[in-house]
């Protein structure tokens, strides 16, 4: 099944299991059943619990905080993640809030879901990342789609805590396969997790005989690990991969046991440069291992700028397998 | 999923004496809150407080109406502006005046403050518009479990420039949510007269989503309870969101000492506010007997949350 459909699986598995949870959305009844398709069906089979709604995220995500406060499981999607900045004051000001400002007597498990990501050409309002400004909101747990994690997995964890989550979902998986670890291997590549949201790692080798960590989350990371398992095919250079499912707050621990064995560190991710998820990474490495780093941490985003409707041009902004590439290369 | 930190500490002298009369009732209350408040401006500029803080003075009757007609599972979302509701709907002056004074006894262990409280039925927070869909919410958790539990959001006047308000209006009214918005008109948003801050028609900003408006201009508790009750068992009976839209006036500062508003405008409503409108329908005797048992009580509150750790 591509990931639109596993992820369509899992929210109808939450739906049945659990009457708590409420599905909120632009367009998400059917027949269309989402934009991207991935509630299709639910709307007939839970007519209560799925509401397709107006065109009204900051509504959206206020009355997924008022049925969260009232002990429902709301899941919100937002259509496009460039519309999360219409979220933004109840996430930061309200869902985020409730729970540690009234001294724990209420919480607010509000479950945001963002179709994010370009790569379309969709253009500078449809085309965005924009979790880099959700990273660091206190309170907020920050988890990204990928192709090594299940999505089961990663909703039962979210409906069995009580906090509150911003699920970024890269547009450009929906049609993909999942790609989970069997065996131990993704592929080529061998693969181990760890954590409950597991942190995926990997690589061709051994960890011992890898000369750079990447680190990538979401669609970049399926495009990171085309690469390294590539590179390492052809031209024997060996690259540990690092996939974390929550990107916000980090678990950094996978991330310096990788590099104080490669003593290099790429990291990848789509969101504009500048003030990022890589920034905070090499801001950590380095006050952890500044000395075992044998190079600067090596911070590929795309370009500070909008993002442009024209293949070439938008390829010219986002981050893609050429920019990774390049970076891997040199840093290994 | 709550946990209370404390019960609500309520005193009778403060919420009502059972047996009295409802007229006596309803002028102990509002007395209280009032006096709560005046007591919370004095121990600002004690330097007794941090930070600051929002009174509703001269809107006492607003609370204490609309309180009147909610019970057990009815939940209460309000603002900034708060103090007046949490009162009305708790009675819990030692937790509130103890959170205040940021103590840990305080309804949410000082962390919230003056205008982020939470307990059992109650909540607030100091974003305007955002506590609309929130109680919006907790309605649609209502009607989904099926119960005739009513969820009122308390907003003002300046409230209605902020869009969400408008996004909730019209997904609470396509979807017959059992929510009260009550808003009340206190004619100045901070500093701000309402002339300056609101074009078009006041109940066409709810009637345009085929919300009923319940207007009243008045401080008249007996008056602005009377509305409220048939509002709310509306709602309650789920005829879908409505609206009681009450004009009344903010006596006091906006918080602390913020106030540029013509003295002679501020004067004239001291002619009309809740306590000398109701308190008419006192005797001077116990009116007075009130004020003196209102007093003492909060003169102990103070004490106890004084001596707080």
């Amino acid at each position: 099944m591509i990931f639109a459909k596993e992820l369509g699986d899992t929210l109808r598995g939450a739906l049945t299991d659990d009457q708590r949870v409420v599905l909120l959305g632009e367009d998400i009844a059917d027949p269309y059943g989402g934009a991207f398709k991935v509630t299709r069906g639910l709307s007939t089979a839970f007519p209560a619990r799925v509401r397709t709604t107006p065109i009204s995220e900051g509504a959206i995500a206020g009355v997924s905080a008022g049925l969260a406060l009232a002990g429902y499981r709301p899941i919100a999607e937002v259509m496009f993640g460039d519309f999360l900045t219409l979220m933004f004051d109840q996430v930061v000001n309200h869902i985020t809030k409730y729970q540690t400002m009234y001294a724990d007597q209420a919480t607010c498990p509000v479950i945001i879901r963002a179709a994010t990501g370009g790569h379309r050409g969709y253009g500078p309002t449809h085309s965005q990342s924009l979790e880099k400004h959700f990273l660091g909101v206190p309170h907020l747990r920050v988890v990204a789609a990928s192709l090594y994690h299940d999505p089961r997995v990663v909703f039962a964890d979210f409906l069995r805590r009580d906090e509150p989550v911003l699920y970024v979902e890269h547009k450009l998986l929906y049609p993909q396969h999942l790609t989970l670890p069997v065996n131990g291997m993704v592929g080529d590549l061998i693969a181990t997790s760890s954590g409950m949201l597991p942190t995926v790692r990997l690589s061709a080798v051994p960890r011992e005989d890898c000369t750079v960590s990447v680190l990538a989350y979401g669609y970049q990371a399926h495009l990171a690990a085309k690469i390294v398992e590539r590179l390492a095919i052809e031209e024997e250079i060996f690259a540990e991969l690092i996939v974390p499912a929550q990107i916000a707050p980090m678990d950094w621990a996978p991330v310096l046991s990788s590099v104080t064995a490669t003593r290099s560190l790429v990291t990848v991710e789509e969101g504009a440069g500048g003030w990022s998820w890589g920034a905070e990474a090499a801001s950590v490495v380095s006050r952890e291992l500044f000395g075992t780093l044998r190079r600067p941490v090596d911070v590929v985003a795309s370009e500070p700028t909008i993002i442009p409707s024209s293949k070439a041009k938008e390829s010219a902004v986002l981050v893609g397998s050429a920019q990774i590439e390049a970076a891997i290369r040199r840093a290994s | 999923m709550s946990t209370a930190l404390a019960p609500a500490r309520t005193d009778e002298r403060l919420t009502g004496v059972p047996g009295e009369p409802l007229d006596h009732r309803r002028y102990r209350r509002m007395r209280f809150i009032r006096r709560f408040e005046e007591t919370l401006l004095q121990l600002f500029e004690e330097g007794a407080l941090n930070g600051t803080t929002h009174a509703c003075i001269g809107q006492e009757a607003d609370a204490v109406a609309v309180t009147e007609h909610l019970t057990e599972g009815d939940h209460i979302f309000s603002n900034h502006r708060c103090h007046g509701h949490y009162l009305a709907h708790s009675g819990d002056a030692l937790g509130l005046m103890a959170e205040i004074m940021g103590k840990e006894a305080g309804v949410c262990r000082g962390l919230g403050g003056s205008q982020h409280i939470c307990a059992p039925g109650f909540k607030s927070n100091g974003v305007q518009g955002g506590i609309v869909p929130n109680a919006a919410g907790i309605a649609l958790a209502n009607q989904l479990s099926g119960n005739d539990a009513v969820s009122v959001v308390f907003i003002g006047d300046g409230t209605l420039g902020e869009g969400v308000v408008y996004e909730t209006l019209n997904m609470a009214s396509l979807w017959k949510l059992p929510l009260l918005v009550v808003c009340e008109d206190n004619r100045w948003a901070q500093s701000t007269p309402i002339a300056a801050n609101m074009a078009g028609s006041f109940p066409g900003r709810f009637s345009a989503f085929g919300v009923p408006v319940r207007s009243v201009d008045s401080t008249d508790v007996a008056e602005i309870s009377q509305a409220a009750g048939q509002e709310i068992a509306a709602v309650r009976a789920g005829e879908g969101p409505r609206v009681l839209l009450i004009h009344t006036y903010r006596l006091c500062h906006h918080s602390k000492s913020d106030d540029e508003r013509p003295e002679q405008e501020i004067a004239e409503r001291w002619l009309v506010e809740p306590l000398v409108v109701h308190g008419r329908r006192l005797s001077d005797s116990d009116r007075l007997r009130i004020d003196d048992e209102v007093e003492t009580a909060l003169g102990e509150v103070v004490a106890t949350a004084r001596a707080l750790p």
